[in-house]
């Protein structure tokens, strides 16, 4: 139906924390204030707990993250965004029909048809979606929808200085980032959700929720 | 004798289902937008809509195409993958502009933008380069000795 299926890698180990890619996403997309289509959390790993990580991400990391002192702790940042899930909970909960996985993969959400109410904030198991304060209506990312079909990468990767984020074209085999998933462990957030998530965390830590 | 005989209120009752059923058709028609269900349970023309909406990062490949020596400066060095519009801020309008002098983006200040991303921080990666600012430079912007396109100290001190 489709040329394409699309997705993203999201490669923990290369993570700064610089919150490049929260800053292009608010000025790419016109996110407001307090609202996040991307967002960057600091996990800190506590020897004694490891499954209960203290978890910070002081205005989604959009200003970068406080200095971490030096010890034995385990720490590591993770970028987070909706999933683009192939069997979303969210596009399942609507009852007008105002969110939908388009034909190419992407969740997207109808703002002309959205009634505003939150059915789907509340099925995301990933926290991804809020209610525009203005316009009222769900919003959430599109990634990038008007980028990725010009051809170009989405605001997120074209600003991540390390190479953090890449976006995939499950559907292309000449997508460089094929050979990256073929041969590295990546996980998805949540797989017991079985939402088909499409975002490929590569060093994902268990403790990460 | 008719098995129809006394049955005209039944007729009359199917009558305003059809009726309703019709009525029901008539404004189905109007209210459903027209490209509702064309790929599924929602409005197709939503994604032309949406794909329409105006970028603002221009793209690394958009900006090297005028500006090709900053390309060849960066090749070299340790910045050779960061993406111009990740120190410069969105630049489409320069991009498209027919008079891009007259929106020439300003110069980031190196002492925010480089300790974004070079402040030393437990929490990073250990092979990212990282220092702690105040030691470092003692306050001096970090273009005294690094160029920004090209940061090695081996590539000729100040840009």
């Amino acid at each position: 139906m489709s040329d394409h299926w699309w997705g993203m890698l999201i490669d923990i180990p290369k993570c700064i924390g610089c919150g490049n890619c929260v800053r292009a996403c608010a000025m790419e997309n016109d996110v407001p204030d307090g609202h996040f289509r991307t967002w960057v959390e600091r996990y800190h790993v506590s020897d004694e707990d490891m499954t209960n990580p203290e978890v910070i991400s002081p205005d989604g990391g959009k200003e970068g993250f406080p200095v971490a002192e030096e010890d034995s702790k385990k720490y590591f940042f993770v970028p987070k965004m909706c999933n683009h899930c192939a069997d979303s909970p969210c596009t399942q909960v609507c009852p007008v029909g105002a969110t939908f996985v388009a034909p190419d993969g992407v969740v997207l959400v109808d703002p002309k048809y959205c009634l505003g109410c939150a059915y789907c904030v509340q099925a995301c198991p990933y926290g991804c979606r809020y209610i525009h304060p203005v316009k009222e209506v769900a919003d959430k990312c599109t990634l990038c929808y008007h980028r990725i079909t010009k051809g170009l990468t989405t605001a997120c990767c074209e600003s991540c200085p390390t190479g953090a984020r890449q976006l995939v074209d499950l559907k292309d085999p000449k997508d460089p980032i094929h050979e990256f998933l073929k041969t590295h462990p990546v996980q998805v957030l949540k797989p017991q959700m079985a939402t088909g998530a499409k975002a490929f965390y590569n060093g994902l830590d268990g403790s990460v929720r | 004798m008719s098995v129809f005989k006394d049955a005209g209120h039944l007729f009359r009752f199917a009558g305003l289902f059809v009726l309703a059923f019709l009525l029901f058709l008539v404004i189905r028609h109007f209210v459903v937008p027209p490209s509702f269900g064309q790929y599924g349970h929602y409005r197709g023309a939503a994604m032309g809509e949406i794909a329409a909406r105006p970028v603002k990062f221009a793209g690394h490949e958009t900006c090297e195409a005028c500006h090709s020596d900053v390309a060849d400066a960066k090749k070299a060095g340790k910045h050779a993958h960061v993406n111009c519009e990740a120190c410069h801020e969105p630049q489409e309008k320069h991009a498209t502009s027919d008079d891009p002098s007259a929106t020439k983006p300003p110069l980031p200040d190196s002492a925010v933008l480089c300790v974004r991303c070079h402040t030393a921080s437990a929490a990073k990666p250990k092979g990212f380069p990282q220092v702690n600012p105040a030691e470092h430079s003692n306050g001096m912007p970090c273009d005294t000795c690094h160029k920004p396109h090209n940061p090695g100290m081996d590539a000729g001190g100040p840009k």
